[in-house]
């Protein structure tokens, strides 16, 4: 089929056309015939959000630096391409050579998070590949994931040959090589994979056998062969790679169309709701010459007007002052806005927006204390004290922004309906703030989601809050946060619920994720897309229950479904964590005393040649 | 910055939009155009105030999906530059499928470029089986005709117009392999616009598999080139 042919007669019909057609600025097409291992790098969701991704920009620009190889993008098409590439019988193909994912010998999912995984279902079948692994034979490509919902594995191990667990910039390498070696000595699929098994940070899910209890809960996980790891502990990079500095410049708006930079990987905070926060350890800050020196290149390679620094904590960073400082006097008459994500709600943090945004224009500044009273702040591990969250906030409307967003979240373990009433409390007090220093125009927008507990953090044994629970404390705050200067934004809870249930699922999940995706599940995390019904109808059908998954409090000592994947933080410290949390207590940074959460242990040997400031572990207590 | 007394220079590029960009929206050429003058270190000046805007005129958004010959675009800078070393400094930062052919200096108080536009011209290359002759008198009877109201949706709302004002002539040529060639005058004035697929929805034609391509834009007081 004429690829360019049948999308010159479809693109005029479709929204956004640009999604499809790639040759972007820095894309790379490489010579075909002239590589021998071709990836097809899939981010299953829009072009949209799949070029902001930062993991992606990495991955392709990995594996196209090296020889003989390339990597190729592919997005989820809309729901009218997807309709249009049906009717033309287009099968689904890559941004650079317009080839179908079917010529590939390797299709790599990013998986963001559990909301896309009947997409992922879906952009196999357009590919017209088989979607149950089982169905796939040696003429197929490998069908791989990594990325932060690969943590849990089991939910998908009925449609992925194998997955990466952690970081991915070394392990794709080590793909590579295997995947050239196995061609050349023409190994059977089978044979490859176990192969690919002795890779550390390799998961095989069909190299398993899972038992069950009567009671549903998981008796035991066994290896099958002796390729197969137990348990499969993630890859890390010791120390950051150098970063992307020629990144795909995109036509499209998309979500974040800037330049970024990642200046430190990990969080020492410890979360206890936070995913990212206990899988992406240890911490690894970027040296500040090593940023600067790549904004430069960063800057001339794209001609991108503004540059994020990106870190799960950017005031966390070591000399996060400096860098600034040196940024602004840098790049202060070149018209380059400066963004950092995630700051801590403090002082430091208004004293860097304000060098930021010296210039450029104060529209809205983002907390996110999580929960509203001191107490529940410290079950979650995130101590701030209600004094410095106003008088941030004074000194917020102060400077000239207008509006604040405070995010929280309902649902976490010992809530109470004082803690919800809190909320509210804690915003009007925002506003009242507001209103002293900037009058009317002071605005304050509350984000409430709910806790989705997720496997390896502290929360992973807790329940998901009931809907009834869920809504009734919804109704409270919609009564409540209303009038002049507020607004509020909620969480609908089958979306929650539907998160829930595949992130801790199990890999019997499997059958329900297949039948909603023949139901027509697909974009879950887009509100007006998910299919409620259709999940339904594929848990009535199997028998299976939403509240085992969901719902019910852990045992400590159950063997949960993820427990064969090690990120580096043992169970036996979420466990301790957890239980600290029931009583309120809370462990500040880990950059100031090492609390032992495994990850010393986990990667002594990693460690062992570093000098010692590489991780901001401060001492190796766990050693 | 309160010293700043305003652009220096301002430079007319004629450019390309070819196949491979004829999907990228008129707002994301905008940010595409900034980007590559940002690649080529040239400097743009900025408009004042609240939220500054790099200053950048296009003369006239061309429709998604039709390529473009001799597009014109007006830049604003901030120091004065040779011409000829702005073209050569573009050149190896555009993208594929843009092209800039020319860059000439214009007095910075020349009326906007999209003030001046007066008629775009459009070749059409379609593959049908119909002869020159059955779609020249088809054409014919379409420019016989003294109205052709059309509706198009707008912000929204459905807005009836009459296109053929709209359309100062049509010619019909044959092609290569048998296909027909159609160069469409079209009005592209800050009056009205008239746009090449409803012309071709006009003479029935928007199912026929087509390329369009602008050819050309006509300002006022220029000849018309036929």
């Amino acid at each position: 089929m004429d690829v360019d042919k049948t999308l010159e007669r479809i693109l005029p019909n479709v929204n956004k056309p640009a999604r499809y057609t790639g040759g972007e600025w820095n894309s790379i097409v490489k010579d075909w015939e002239a590589c021998d291992v071709r990836w097809a790098l899939a981010f299953p969701d829009i072009y949209d959000l799949g070029m902001s991704n930062h993991g992606l920009s990495i991955l392709y620009d990995r594996l196209n630096s090296a020889a003989g190889v390339l990597a190729e993008r592919v997005f989820a098409p809309w729901i009218d391409m997807e309709e249009a590439m049906r009717a033309a019988r287009l099968p689904l193909f890559s941004l650079e050579s317009r080839r179908p994912l079917a010529h590939f010998d390797l299709v790599g999912f990013s998986l963001a998070s559990e909301q896309l995984f009947t997409n992922l279902l879906n952009m196999l079948d357009l590919a017209g590949l088989p979607v149950l692994a089982r169905d796939r034979g040696d003429a197929h490509p490998l069908v791989l994931a990594g990325g932060g919902a690969a943590f849990n594995p089991e939910p998908l191990a009925d449609f992925v040959d194998a997955f990466a667990i952690g970081e991915g910039e070394e392990v794709i390498l080590d793909i590579t090589t295997a995947v050239r070696q196995a061609k050349r000595d023409g190994l059977s699929r089978d044979e490859l994979l176990r192969r690919l098994a002795r890779i550390p940070g390799i998961y095989v899910p069909r190299l398993y056998d899972v038992r069950y209890h009567d009671d549903g809960t998981i008796a035991e996980i066994l290896p099958l062969v002796p390729e197969a790891a137990l348990p499969v502990r993630k890859r890390i990079v010791t120390t950051l790679p150098p970063p992307v500095t020629s990144p795909v410049v995109p036509y499209l708006e998309t979500v974040h169309n800037r330049a970024a930079i990642e200046i430190q990987r990990g969080c020492g905070r410890g979360c206890r709701f936070c995913h990212a926060g206990m899988t992406y350890r240890p911490v690894r800050e970027r040296p500040v010459d090593e940023i600067l020196a790549a904004i430069d290149e960063l800057i001339a390679s794209t001609g991108y007007e503004e540059i994020a620094l990106l870190s799960l904590s950017s005031s966390d960073y070591h000399d996060i002052e400096n860098l600034v400082g040196a940024l602004a006097e840098r790049y202060g008459d070149r018209q380059l806005s400066i963004s950092l994500p995630s700051l801590r709600i403090d002082s430091v943090s208004v004293n860097l927006m304000d060098r930021l945004q010296a210039t450029g224009r104060r529209s809205s500044f983002t907390f996110a204390p999580e929960a509203a009273t001191e107490r529940l702040r410290g079950v979650i591990n995130k101590p701030i004290p209600d004094q410095d969250l106003l008088s941030v906030a004074r000194e917020v409307y102060r400077r000239g922004w207008k509006t604040i967003k405070l995010y929280f979240m309902i649902g976490h373990p010992t809530q109470t309906i004082e803690d919800v009433a809190a909320i509210v409390d804690l915003a009007l007090a925002v506003r009242d703030v507001g209103r002293h220093t900037l009058g009317r125009k002071a605005q304050v927008n509350v984000g409430v989601s709910t806790l989705v507990p997720k496997p390896h953090t502290p929360f992973q044994w807790v329940p998901l809050a009931s809907e009834d629970e869920v809504h009734a404390q919804q109704d409270y705050l919609k009564e409540h946060l209303r009038g002049p200067g507020l607004k509020l934004n909620w969480t609908d809870y089958q979306l929650t619920l539907h998160e829930a249930v595949l992130s801790r699922g199990d890999r019997r999940l499997g059958a329900v994720i297949h039948r909603a995706w023949q139901l027509g599940a697909r974009f879950d995390a887009w509100g007006d897309q998910f299919r409620v019904d259709a999940w339904r109808q594929a848990f009535r059908e199997s028998d299976l229950d939403v509240g085992f998954y969901a719902w019910r409090e852990r045992d400590l000592d159950e063997v949960l479904p993820w427990d064969h994947i090690d990120p580096g933080v043992s169970k036996r410290f979420l466990a301790r964590d957890y239980q600290a949390s029931l009583r309120g207590d809370t462990h500040p940074d880990c950059r100031e005393q090492c609390y032992a959460c495994g990850i010393l242990t986990a990667f002594r040997d990693e460690c062992a040649d570093l000098p010692v400031d590489a991780w901001v572990c401060p001492t190796p207590g766990d050693k | 910055m309160t010293d700043y007394q305003g652009p220096v220079q301002r430079l007319r590029l004629t450019f390309s939009k070819g196949e491979e960009v004829k999907y990228v929206g008129h707002l994301d050429l905008h940010n595409a155009w900034e980007r590559a003058f940002r690649r080529a270190r040239l400097p743009l000046a900025h408009s004042q105030g609240y939220n500054p805007r790099p200053r950048f005129q296009i003369a006239a958004a061309l429709p998604v999906g039709v390529t473009g010959q001799a597009e014109l675009l007006d830049v604003w800078l901030d120091e004065r530059l040779e011409p000829g070393d702005v073209l050569r400094r573009l050149q190896p930062l555009l993208p594929p499928g843009f092209g800039v052919s020319a860059v000439e200096e214009v007095d910075l108080r020349a009326p906007a470029l999209q003030s001046q536009m007066r008629t775009a011209t459009y070749r059409v290359v379609v593959d049908t089986r119909e002869t020159v002759d059955g779609l020249r008198g088809r054409v014919r009877s379409l420019l016989d005709t003294p109205t052709l109201p059309r509706q198009r949706q707008q912000k929204g709302k459905l807005r009836t117009y009459d296109l053929r004002p709209l359309i100062h002539d049509i010619t019909v040529t044959p092609g290569r392999d048998g296909q027909c060639v159609l160069d469409l005058y079209l009005a592209a004035s800050p009056e009205g616009a008239g746009r090449p697929d409803e012309v071709l929805d006009v003479l029935g034609l928007s199912h026929t598999s087509h390329r369009i391509e602008r050819t050309g834009l006509v300002f006022a007081g220029a000849e018309f080139d036929k």
